[in-house]
C-alpha cells in the first residue's frame, strides 16, 4: 500500500514498531477513513499543535500509529473521564475522544454520559459499528435485533439481550452538549457529510463552545462477517434504519464562550500566614492532661472540646482533638477528646480521662467509670447519678443547660459548661487565653459572641457563688 | 503560623502547597473532607475542582491529569481504592505520576467507617494487574498528612510514578495544630513526557500497550530497575527511644501513635521499648530496620497481621528471620489497640 500522505498523519508508521506503510485495519473497514477526516480537519483549522486525542480500547487502540498529534492510552470506556481532566487542566488543549461502541456504549456509558451532562469541553468521536470488532465478534449495546455475533450466535434476541442503545438520542436528553449529529462512512456521498460534522465538532472545541458528540455510522466486514462492499451495504440498510443519520442539535451560535482561567491567589495571602511563629510552650517536666467531653448530637458537644484544644494551642501547647464519628454526623452520642501536652503526644485516643465532662443521661452511664482513679466528671444536673458513686473520683454537678436557657441562649449550654471548667480551673489553662478561643470559634458569627459571653460569665458566677472551685487533681 | 486543623483537610493544604493544579473527588466517609474543604479551596486559589461520578471515574481523570503533565490528586477510602486499581496500574505502566490519599475504614466489603489499617497489602503491593507498586507513604500526624502529601507529588514527579499517602479514619478525622509550609513548590516541567496540546508536546505519546512478549517483558525490566531504584534512594522511617531498646514496637499511622504511648508505659514499667515507625511503607526502610532485628519485635497494627507479614518477607529478604518471628498485637473492624493492651502483651511474654 501506498503512504497515505494524509495532512496531519505520518506517512510512515514507525509508532506501530516497523515500517509500515499500511494500517492494522482490515480491508472496507470504516476507522482508515474516519481516522482521515479527523486528521484533515484538525490540520486543515491548524490545530494539529494543539490536539490531544484520547486513544481507547478496541481496533482505534493504535490511533496513535497515525494521527500525528498528542496521544494517550485510556482504559476501558475512561477516555471521557481522562478527556475531562485534560480539558479542565489544558484548557488550550483540543481535547478529542475517539471510542467504538463496547468502549462507549457499554462499559463506559456511565461516564459518557456523565462527561456530556457536565458539558465538558472535548470532541466525541463515537464509532458505531453494530460489534465488538477487535475483542472477537461480540454483542455490543448497539448490535442490530436478530444481528449474529459470537454471543449471540442464534441473533441477537430481545427477550434475553435487550434492544439497541441509541446513544445520539440519550446524549440529546441532556442541557449542555452543544452539537449531537450522526453520520456514515458506508459511501462517498455520506464520507463528505461525515468530515462536515468531524470539521465542526472541532471548531466547537477552537471556538471553546462545549461538548460535541459525533456518532459515525462505520462497516467492520471481518466482525459482520461480510465482504467490504456487503459490510457497507449493511450499513446503509440495517443499520441506519435503526440509528438514522441528521443532525440532532446545533447550538454552536448561542453556546457561550468558556471563559479564561482564572490566576492562582498566593496561598500565604489566601490562608493569612504573615509568617509569624505562635510562641512554643517550653517545660521541661512532660505535663500531659487527658480531657474528655460527652452528650448527644447538637449540645455543641464537639465544638466544647474544640474550644478547650483551640486555647490550648494558642498556649503553645502540643493539642490533639479527636471525635467519635459516624456515617452520619446528626443526632446519637456525640463525645471528643482532647489531649495537650508539653511534649509530642502519643495516641489521641485517651481511655481514662482526668477531666470527663457529661451532658446527657447516656454518656454518664457509657462514660463515668472509664475517669482515671483521683480525676474530676463534671456532670450537668438534669443527669442523675448512679448509686452507688464510682469511688476515687471527684463528682461535681453544674446546671449547665438550665444556665444557658435562664441567660436567653439554649443552644449554649456547652458555653456554660465551660464557664464552669474556668471557674474550677479544671483546664490548666488561664481564663482569658479560654475566653479568647470561645470568642475566635466564634469569628464567623460575630452576632453570637455577647450573648454567648453573658452565658460563660452566668456560669462562672454560679461557681463562685456556689463555693465551687478546685484544682484539676 | 498554625492552623488548627483535621488530618483530612491537612491533606488539601499540603497538595496546593505542593502546586497541585486539580482535584478529582468522589465523596466516602471517612475521607470526605478532603474533597469537602478541596472544593472550597482549589477554585478559590484558581485551580480546578471536579468531582467525578465514581471512583474508577476520578483515578481515570487523575491518569488524564498526569498525563497532561499536570499536579493532580484525590482521597477516597478502602472501598473506593479498590476501584482504582485498573487505573493505578494503567498509570504505573505509562510512567504518569499522581497522588492518591487513602484514609482506610474497616473492612473488607461495606464494612463501617471507622480506622482500619486493612488496605495495607492492596495499597502497598500494587493491588491492580501486573507487576507494580507504588510509593506509599504513611503519615503518623496532621502535620505530616500535609507534609507527607507534598512529599508525595515531589516523589511522584521523581520518579514518574503514583504514589499513595497511606492514612486512616482517625488521622483523617483527628485536629492537631498544623505549621504552615513555608513556601510553594515550584512549576514542574513536564514538556519533555506529558500530552499538554502544544507545538513542543505533541510527538509526546503515553500508552502502555506492548503486543509483542518480548517488548512487554522489557517494559517490566524497566519498570522493575525504577522501583529497585527507589528502594535504594527513598527508604524513611523514624525510631523512638530504640537506641538501648529490648523490645521494639513496629507500627505506622495511628497505630504508631499508640505504640508511643505504650513505649513511654512500658518504660515507666521497667521494660526498654522502643518504637520504629515506617514512614515509606514502599519503599519499605529495610536499611533502618535491619539493625533492629535482633530485638524483640512486635507488630502493632490495626489488620490481620498485613503489615508483620510484609516485615518479615522484608527482612527475610534480607537474611535475616528474626528467632521467635514477630509478635503480632492488633486490632480490626474499627476497634482502636489500646496502650493497656500492648503493656500487658509485651510484659507477658518477657
Amino acid at each position: 500500500m501506498a503512504t497515505l500522505g494524509t495532512k496531519g498523519m505520518f506517512d510512515v508508521f514507525t509508532r506501530s514498531g516497523s515500517e509500515s506503510r499500511a494500517t492494522h485495519y482490515c480491508a472496507g473497514c470504516g476507522h482508515g477513513i474516519i481516522h482521515k477526516l479527523l486528521s484533515e480537519a484538525y490540520t486543515e483549522l491548524g490545530l494539529q499543535d494543539r490536539t490531544v486525542i484520547v486513544n481507547p480500547i478496541g481496533c482505534a487502540v493504535f490511533g496513535y500509529y497515525y494521527w500525528d498529534v498528542g496521544g494517550v492510552s485510556a482504559g476501558h470506556g475512561q477516555a471521557p473521564s481522562m478527556a475531562t481532566a485534560i480539558s479542565r487542566l489544558r484548557d488550550k488543549a483540543i481535547t478529542v475522544s475517539y471510542q467504538g461502541d463496547g468502549d462507549l456504549a457499554a462499559i463506559g456509558l456511565g461516564h459518557t454520559l456523565q462527561a456530556a451532562a457536565r458539558g465538558e469541553h472535548m470532541a466525541v468521536f463515537f464509532v458505531n459499528n453494530s460489534i465488538y470488532g477487535m475483542t472477537g465478534g461480540q454483542m455490543a449495546p448497539t448490535t442490530l435485533i436478530g444481528q449474529k455475533t459470537t454471543t449471540s450466535p442464534l441473533g441477537r434476541n430481545p427477550a434475553t439481550d435487550g434492544m439497541p442503545l441509541h446513544l445520539c438520542e440519550m446524549v440529546n436528553t441532556l442541557t449542555l452538549p452543544v452539537y449531537i449529529e450522526r453520520v456514515s462512512v458506508a459511501d462517498t456521498a455520506r464520507i463528505m457529510k461525515a468530515k462536515a460534522a468531524i470539521r465542526k465538532a472541532l471548531e466547537i472545541q477552537r471556538d471553546r463552545k462545549g461538548y460535541t458528540f459525533v456518532e459515525i455510522l462505520s462497516p467492520c466486514p471481518t466482525s459482520v462477517g461480510r465482504s467490504p462492499l456487503d459490510a457497507a451495504k449493511f450499513v446503509i440498510e440495517q443499520m441506519e434504519k435503526e440509528y438514522p443519520l441528521g443532525c440532532l442539535r446545533d447550538r454552536s451560535a448561542e453556546a457561550p464562550v468558556r471563559p479564561e482561567p482564572k490566576p492562582w491567589v498566593s496561598l500565604a495571602q489566601f490562608f493569612g500566614d504573615d509568617g509569624s511563629e505562635e510562641p512554643r510552650h517550653e517545660a521541661a517536666e512532660v505535663c500531659e492532661r487527658h480531657f474528655k467531653f460527652t452528650g448527644f448530637g447538637g449540645q455543641g458537644i464537639l465544638s466544647l472540646g474544640l474550644v478547650v484544644a483551640d486555647a490550648a494551642r494558642a498556649l503553645g501547647l502540643e493539642t490533639t482533638w479527636l471525635p467519635t464519628y459516624g456515617p452520619e454526623q446528626r443526632g446519637g452520642d456525640a463525645a471528643c477528646m482532647v489531649v495537650t501536652s508539653t511534649h509530642t503526644i502519643g495516641t489521641p485516643a485517651i481511655e481514662h480521662p482526668e477531666l470527663l465532662v457529661v451532658m446527657n443521661q447516656a454518656a454518664c452511664a457509657k462514660h463515668l467509670h472509664t475517669v482515671r482513679p483521683g480525676g474530676l466528671a463534671v456532670i450537668d444536673s438534669t443527669v442523675r447519678l448512679p448509686d452507688p458513686l464510682p469511688e476515687g473520683i471527684r463528682i461535681m454537678q453544674i446546671p449547665a443547660i438550665d444556665l444557658a436557657t435562664a441567660n436567653g441562649v439554649p443552644k449554649a449550654a456547652n458555653v456554660a459548661m465551660l464557664g464552669a471548667l474556668i471557674a474550677l480551673d479544671a483546664l490548666g489553662i488561664p481564663a482569658h487565653v479560654v475566653t479568647e478561643a470561645l470568642e475566635r470559634s466564634f469569628a464567623r458569627k460575630p452576632a453570637l459572641i455577647e450573648p454567648n459571653r453573658r452565658v460563660l460569665r452566668a456560669a462562672v458566677d454560679y461557681c463562685r457563688h456556689h463555693g465551687l472551685t478546685g484544682e484539676l487533681p | 503560623m498554625t492552623k488548627f486543623v483535621k488530618g483530612n483537610e491537612a491533606v488539601v493544604i499540603g497538595a496546593l502547597y505542593a502546586g497541585a493544579e486539580g482535584y478529582f473527588g468522589y465523596p466516602i466517609t471517612p475521607a470526605s473532607e478532603v474533597a469537602h474543604k478541596a472544593a472550597e479551596y482549589f477554585p478559590a486559589t484558581g485551580r480546578i475542582f471536579v468531582q467525578g461520578e465514581s471512583e474508577d471515574a476520578v483515578a481515570y481523570m487523575l491518569y488524564g491529569a498526569g498525563a497532561a503533565g499536570c499536579r493532580a490528586l484525590t482521597a477516597t477510602s478502602g472501598p473506593g481504592f479498590s476501584l482504582m486499581q485498573e487505573a493505578i496500574s494503567y498509570m504505573s505502566a505509562t510512567d504518569i505520576p499522581t497522588v492518591i490519599v487513602d484514609v482506610m475504614r474497616a473492612g473488607p466489603g461495606l464494612g463501617n467507617v471507622y480506622p482500619e489499617q486493612a488496605d495495607y497489602g492492596q495499597v502497598v503491593h500494587g493491588g491492580g494487574h501486573g507487576s507494580y507498586r507504588c510509593i506509599v507513604l504513611a503519615p503518623g500526624s496532621v502535620q505530616e498528612m500535609c507534609d507527607l502529601t507534598m512529599l508525595a507529588f515531589e516523589k511522584a514527579f521523581e520518579y514518574r510514578t503514583p504514589t499513595v499517602v497511606l492514612a486512616d479514619g482517625q488521622l483523617g478525622q483527628m485536629m492537631e495544630p498544623l505549621r504552615l509550609p513555608k513556601g510553594e513548590a515550584a512549576p514542574v516541567d513536564t514538556s519533555a513526557w506529558a500530552t499538554q496540546g502544544t507545538p513542543e508536546t505533541r510527538r509526546n505519546l503515553l500508552t502502555s500497550i506492548y503486543l509483542d512478549a518480548p517488548e512487554q517483558e522489557r517494559m517490566n525490566v524497566r519498570l522493575q530497575a525504577k522501583y529497585a531504584r527507589m528502594d535504594r534512594e527513598f527508604q524513611r522511617s523514624e525510631a523512638y527511644r530504640c537506641e538501648d531498646a529490648d523490645v521494639i514496637l513496629l507500627a505506622f499511622g495511628s497505630s504508631s501513635r499508640v505504640a508511643r504511648s505504650a513505649v513511654d508505659a512500658l518504660r515507666a514499667d521497667g521494660v526498654r521499648a522502643g518504637l520504629f515507625r515506617p514512614i515509606t511503607l514502599s519503599p519499605f526502610p529495610i536499611d533502618a530496620l535491619k539493625p533492629l532485628a535482633g530485638r524483640r519485635l512486635w507488630a502493632v497494627e490495626m489488620s490481620c497481621g498485613q503489615f508483620r507479614d510484609d516485615i518479615t518477607l522484608h527482612l527475610a529478604k534480607a537474611g535475616i528471620l528474626p528467632s521467635g518471628g514477630i509478635g503480632l498485637i492488633n486490632r480490626m473492624g474499627g476497634m482502636l489497640i489500646s496502650v493497656k493492651d500492648i503493656v500487658r502483651t509485651v510484659k507477658e511474654a518477657l
